[in-house]
């Protein structure tokens, strides 16, 4: 108990396009669907500072990673080149509270998968 | 009286308390929580214990009539004192205190005298909860627990003596494995503790997988351990199952620190376990949960209990289970005199201080269920009048032995309630906006309906505030109705509160260590009475 | 400017032609998101790492558009297929016009 201040250096007012704008800028709009594509995130989160995600969309050129409740949703995209084995790469994000983390697979085809994750952001402490 | 409890006394036996040599080839034997009780103990189980979800109604959310009705047991026999709550005062003067390392030492030494190669498996919270245990940085029970001849275990609060001191005594001194499948290394996320050992008994392969606690970042301060990374890690755990499965194993242990909420989740997530020796949430089940074909086991803590598994594992897969939740009556089990020797030697140094009395209990001090119990409510009184505050917040934890009305309260047992690495009894102001946001994020710790957002531990503790809580409701409304009690006025969300508390999980948190705001405050009052109270109001259960 | 930047990657240093291989990065940085004020109240700049690639043998494995989002000493974890002996080479281009590169070696049997 008491990590009271949102420490992640996210915080405050911004002029961020919304995170409709972001899904259209990279999709140009399309329909996105359910399935084959994987993020995987903790369900709490150990440390909102460095959330560690990974997602796997296989046949995917590039995967957007969105986070809707930041202030700024940008998360930042992967783009795989010809010599990646997989479609599938881990980083780790900054969140400013509990919220949906969203994924995006643009495929070879041009289509769009998308899926997402809660991420419990919590202030903790006690314990048993 | 004294009579009865002689007549009560008389009734019970070490032989059966600890049982008959079980069926089957294999015998496991399950100790957690110690939290570095060596003495015998006052535990009282909880009144409030609330299930959500899937396991609202289910063990162990039961309590009183509930509990004894799930389990055969009778209304003032031994187990009823050692399992629930009501009558742990007068029941208490009976049974007598309950645990003791030199007791368990003689549960453990009869099981292994028909069973030599019993697995004997800590559950962790077992280095951190007492005076001895915090001066000696967790040294006291590392060399009592290598000297019960533990085989493995796995962790929580031995996190909170800092990384490099856990290394120091998994490197150079603990005899047993140290096992934490879901440890990473937080840099480049790889394991960081061996997840898994495999022990041959009878012809079997036992593959013990360990599983320190997943949220020790979230629930305890994580620059103590900064260059390690928890969480459940289910995959990796799936892994492991079949890979113990490839390599032969007969049996597949998961001795996690979890919590049983969590566990109950996991057996169904996860096939391919036999056995989860469960941890961390405290809870005494006098029989095995079965969850498909996973059967869970809880054995409560403070030392007041041991389970012994008496497996039948045959044709590479497990056949048969028999389990014995034996309670360890102080009374009753005879102290190995070995161990006990042993641990006299570890109190020795301090023996001197830890008896000091510091004042007398009128009434019984406890600490264990959902809210505030009287334990709790002394702690908050004395953060309110120590430290000058309107509103005092403490943490739900569930560790914690109790004091008996009529009793002395030594500086042994404040100890046994605050003895940690992070102790600062800190001052702060906060905005009735945020008191709300505390303690609805506390709630959906504790009453998510889902147990992988739960953390274990109990609802923080309120000194100076009422407040209403909805179990059943979504996270950001559980709580209403915030009160000030000094002034029997709403709290305002705008204003400002001088709030005072302890054991904040930031870094560079100042103040006194709490137990000496504790003893403070016992001194100036000299008897203790606290009642329980009545200031959470608590619905949707 | 950001100070101490330092790449580290790890890339095994054998694998057999066209297997996959595990590629982990990090590169000490504080990326500094541009919507944290100082004490004085004023937003301190934003600095950050914006763009990481990994190439191997002149071929692109991944290319990564990065934002404030991404964490302090960015980190990443892919995977990469090699079918011939060469030099991985890893790229992070940082806001302040500073690039920085990492190598790394693997032989292919
Ligand atoms: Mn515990
Ligand atoms: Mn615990």
């Amino acid at each position: 108990l008491g990590a009271f201040a949102a420490a992640t250096g996210l915080a405050g007012p911004s002029l961020a396009a919304t995170l409709e704008e972001r899904i259209d800028a990279f999709t140009g709009g399309a329909a996105m669907a359910e399935g084959g594509i994987t993020l995987t995130a903790p369900e709490i989160a150990e440390n909102g500072n460095t959330v560690p995600i990974s997602v796997e969309a296989p046949g995917a050129v590039a995967i957007m990673l969105l986070a809707s409740g930041n202030p700024n949703p940008d998360v930042g995209t992967f783009h795989f080149g010809p010599l990646a084995a997989s479609q599938r790469a881990a980083t780790r994000i900054r969140l400013a509270a509990t919220q949906e983390v969203i994924a995006i697979a643009q495929m070879a085809d041009g289509s769009f998968l998308r899926t997402s994750r809660e991420v419990k952001v919590t202030i903790g402490g006690c314990g048993g | 009286g004294a009579w009865s409890r002689l007549a009560a006394q008389q009734r019970l036996t070490q032989e059966d308390l600890i049982g008959p040599p079980g069926p089957g080839n294999l015998t496991l034997i399950h100790i957690t929580d110690i939290h570095a009780q060596t003495q015998p103990v006052w535990f009282r189980e909880p009144e409030i214990n609330l299930g959500v979800g899937e396991a609202r109604g289910q063990p162990p959310h039961l309590t009183a009539e509930e509990f004894r009705a799930a389990f055969g047991i009778a209304k003032g026999s031994a187990l009823d004192y050692a399992l629930t709550w009501e009558d742990f005062v007068a029941l208490g003067r009976e049974y007598g205190r309950m645990g003791g390392l030199d007791r368990i030492a003689t549960v453990v030494k009869a099981i292994r005298a028909d069973r030599p190669d019993a697995l004997l498996l800590d559950g962790g919270d077992t280095w951190q909860g007492s005076l001895p245990a915090l001066r000696t940085a967790g040294q006291d029970m590392v060399e009592l627990l290598g000297a019960l001849g533990v085989d493995a275990m796995t962790a929580h609060w031995e996190f909170t003596l800092g990384s490099d001191r856990v290394r120091e005594i998994v490197e150079t001194q603990l005899a047993c494995p140290f096992l934490g499948a879901n440890i990473f290394d937080a840099e480049w996320d790889e394991p960081a503790f061996a997840p898994m050992a495999v022990f041959e008994r009878g012809g079997t392969k036992v593959a013990v997988i360990g599983q320190a606690f997943p949220y020790l970042p979230v629930a305890n301060p994580r620059w103590l351990f900064p260059d390690y990374s928890f969480g459940l890690r289910l995959e990796r755990l799936a892994e492991l199952v079949a890979q113990a499965r490839e390599d032969g194993a007969g049996i597949v242990v998961l001795l996690s620190h979890n919590g049983f909420d969590v566990d109950r989740k996991v057996a169904r997530d996860v096939p391919g376990i036999d056995v989860i020796l469960t941890g961390h949430t405290h809870d005494a089940i006098p029989e095995p949960v079965q969850v498909e074909q996973t059967f869970l086991i809880a054995s409560g803590s403070h030392g007041k209990f041991v389970s012994r598994l008496d497996l039948d594992v045959r044709d590479g897969r497990m056949q048969g289970l028999t389990h014995r939740l034996i309670p360890v009556f102080s009374d009753v089990i005879a102290p190995d005199p070995e161990m006990a020797a042993r641990v006299e030697a570890t109190r020795v140094p301090f023996a001197e201080e830890m008896a000091e009395v510091l004042g007398h209990a009128e009434s019984l001090l406890y600490r264990r269920g959902n809210f505030n119990g009287t334990w709790d409510d002394v702690i908050c009184d004395a953060l309110l009048a120590q430290r000058d505050a309107e509103i005092a917040l403490s943490p739900g934890f569930r560790w914690g032995a109790s004091v008996m009305p009529g009793e002395a309260i030594t500086r042994e047992d404040v100890f046994n309630v605050t003895a940690m690495t992070y102790p600062a009894a800190y001052r702060t102001e906060m905005t009735g906006e945020m008191l709300k946001a505390v303690l609805e994020d506390v709630a959906d710790n504790l009453f998510n309906p889902d147990p992988y957002y739960q953390q274990g531990g109990d609802m923080v503790r309120v000194g100076g505030l009422a407040y209403r809580i909805d179990v059943g409701a979504p996270m950001g409304s559980r709580i209403s109705d915030l009160t000030l009690l000094a002034s029997g006025e709403p709290v305002d969300p705008a204003r400002t509160y001088v709030v005072a508390g302890w054991a904040s999980v930031n870094e560079g948190t100042e103040g006194p260590p709490i137990w000496e705001v504790v003893e403070a405050h016992i001194r100036s009052l000299g008897t203790i009475r606290a009642e329980p109270r009545t200031h959470v109001t608590v619905t949707g259960i | 400017m950001a100070e101490n930047v330092t790449p580290r990657v790890r890339v095994p240093e054998t694998a057999t032609a066209g297997e996959a291989v595990l590629i982990k990065t990090l590169i000490s940085h504080p990326m500094e998101s541009g919507q944290r004020k100082d004490a004085q109240g004023n937003t301190i700049p934003r600095s950050i790492i914006n763009r990481f690639t990994c190439d191997f043998n002149g071929q692109n494995v991944i290319d990564v558009t990065l934002e404030p989002a991404i964490s302090t000493n960015p980190y990443f974890e892919f995977e990469a297929q090699v079918n011939e002996s060469g030099t991985f080479v890893f790229t992070w281009y940082d806001d302040d016009g500073s690039v920085y590169e990492e190598r790394k070696e693997i032989a292919v049997s």
